[in-house]
């Protein structure tokens, strides 16, 4: 906080009160309202809920659908950002090298940050589609049949590309930004010590980038978990059936289709949980990389 | 070293191909006619009907809405960007204020709250929060739209870190010369954070123009859909398994991804800053 600070009894308070109680209003009322629907079984004709404890849960987490969901979720999770984060490393490192045109590539690199996630997924939904897409063409000739909304692996593996895809614009930029602060003096002096490329990259840019690593990590697991909600929606055409979806999917699938309130809300109270010990990793790697610059 | 260039250039080509392939592919089919598509398959080469099916698209309702034309789709979805951008914008720079220069009892218990709503994102409270805003009677509005979406902190966040490290120097002479919040706030504050509100403003309006999910819960009257929320009613022509106009779906597709691509592109500099300082 600030050393000299103004002193007013009531301004502070004018100024705190948009943001408070939109906050209070969009935030905290309807989280407190999902933690308390998920110890309610509520009436489907809507007759009143009755309190039925830890009940949803046990249904929730014993379900074996959720538990695919869950494990899909989790492979889905790991392989997107292993795949853009491994992508956009390589080519930060390349940018990062190159001396003519960096800043045209950047920009070539970059702009698809821009495109809404359920827009890619139209584009995706086109590009591997079984009649008219020039992917699922290529697929073919590598004698791989792809059928889009009909093999649960073939869906799988375009939602995942899709997110990818989308995703390779920010780490770049982290990634690349990341790089460029990396000091001249520590970069040249391992150029005198060390002759190979690769190795010098391993052992002196790698752990320098450690840091922009483990956030962009954090930030990966958050945006498969959450941010690829209008990618899944768009190419599985809003229709789950025997698509594979994430867990987000499944809380709004069970909460506006499947009408099963306590479930849904048990199921949104596990993500808030997750989320919740995401943010304190990520608050705390903030604190220690401010620490130590 | 000439050739260590060269393979540098080589995986930079081919990934910059990687980003623009798809959407060379959506554009370039966009402006074949619906039949030829059919028969040959999504297209790289240009094709005769660009006016024809943007002209289409732009005024008049197509297959997809039953009224609602591309243009106003466009406004609504500046509607949402700018509205977010700018409501953002101004209640998290009055809470960072607050916050900062403000001798504050319970300051941290504020600031709690606030961070609380870095906690809880829509998709994990989103029926709740649609069941509050219909007892609101905001649904088809775009305050219904805006506002529920405006308050998370990660604005306040950055504007705090901002404000933290404006000199101290600046309050005092501020104080000595007789200025009092508001006019230190408007006429100092406000002025040197410029840069910073150009950068956090193209990051809001690119999130703001890309809500999905809420617009498509909130939004069930057509004269409110934005260009996103449309992308829905496409691939439910396509879940019913009817003949979809293929290059009119690319053409919204296109028209929905031009204003936020451009933006960036053009605002650059402000967009890499704003991206790298509101994620910290």
């Amino acid at each position: 906080m600030k050393r000299v600070q103004f002193r007013h009894s009531l301004l502070p308070y004018f100024l705190l009160i948009p943001q408070l109680s939109i906050i209070g209003l969009f935030f905290l009322w309807p989280a407190g309202e999902a933690i308390r629907a998920s110890f309610y079984l509520e009436d489907p004709f809507g007759f009143g809920s009755t309190f039925v404890g830890m009940d949803n849960y046990i249904d929730t987490m014993s379900n074996a659908e959720y538990l695919n969901t869950a494990w899909f979720t989790l492979i889905f999770t790991v392989v997107v950002a292993f795949f853009s984060l491994s992508i956009s490393l390589l080519l930060a490192v390349k940018a990062d090298a190159v001396l003519h045109a960096r800043s045209s590539y950047r920009t070539l690199l970059m702009w698809v940050y821009a495109i809404a996630p359920p827009v890619a997924g139209l584009v995706s939904l086109m590009l591997f589609d079984q009649h008219l897409g020039p992917i699922t063409d290529l697929a073919a000739l590598f004698g791989w049949e792809l059928r889009l909304g009909v093999n649960g692996f073939d869906t799988a593996f375009v939602m995942s590309t899709t997110a990818i895809w989308k995703q390779i614009p920010v780490n770049f930029i982290f990634f690349l930004s990341g790089l460029q602060s990396v000091p001249k003096s520590i970069q040249e002096a391992a150029a005198i010590d060390c002759k190979s490329g690769t190795r010098r990259f391993w052992s002196v840019t790698f752990p320098l980038l450690a840091p922009t690593g483990f956030f962009l990590l954090i930030i990966n697991i958050t945006y498969a978990l959450f941010d690829t909600f209008g990618i899944i929606d768009v190419l599985i055409k809003s229709e789950p059936g025997n698509n594979p979806i994430t867990l987000v999917y499944k809380v709004y699938n069970d909460a506006f289709r499947g009408n099963d309130l306590g479930g849904s809300s048990a199921q949104s109270v596990v993500l808030m949980i997750l989320v919740f010990i995401l943010t304190i990793i990520q608050f705390r790697m903030i604190e220690r990389k401010v620490h130590y610059n | 070293m000439r050739r260590v260039h060269f393979w540098d250039h080589l995986i930079l080509i081919l990934g910059s191909l990687l980003m623009l392939m798809p959407i060379l592919y959506a554009f370039m089919t966009s402006t074949h006619d619906p039949v030829s598509i059919f028969r040959n398959g999504m297209q790289l080469s240009p094709g005769g009907h660009f006016f024809e099916t943007y002209h289409t698209i732009l005024t008049k309702a197509g297959g997809f809405t039953k009224e609602v034309t591309g243009v106003t789709m466009f406004w609504n979805s500046m509607i949402l960007g700018i509205g977010f951008a700018v409501g953002k914008i101004v209640i998290s720079m009055m809470a960072a204020y607050a916050i900062v220069y403000f001798r504050l009892p319970f300051a941290s218990f504020f600031f709690w709250i606030i961070f609380s709503s870095l906690l809880l994102p829509l998709e994990v409270r989103i029926l709740p929060s649609y069941e509050i805003v219909q007892s609101m009677g905001m649904m088809n509005s775009y305050a219904g739209l805006i506002i529920p979406l405006i308050a998370s902190a990660t604005g306040t966040f950055y504007f705090r870190q901002f404000f933290k490290s404006v000199p101290d120097e600046l309050v005092e002479a501020a104080r000595i010369d007789g200025a009092g919040p508001v006019k230190f706030f408007l006429d100092i504050l406000v002025p040197l954070s410029r840069t910073m509100i150009a950068a956090i403003f193209i990051i809001m309006f690119v999130y703001g123009w890309n809500q999905y999910l809420w617009p498509t819960l909130i939004t069930t009257d057509e004269s409110f859909f934005t260009l996103v929320r449309g992308i829905k009613q496409i691939t439910q022509v396509y879940a019913e398994s009817r003949l979809p106009k293929v290059n009119e779906a690319m053409a919204l597709s296109i028209l929905a991804m031009l204003p936020p691509i451009l933006v960036v592109i053009i605002f650059q500099s402000w967009f890499v800053k704003g991206l790298v300082e509101s994620e910290k």
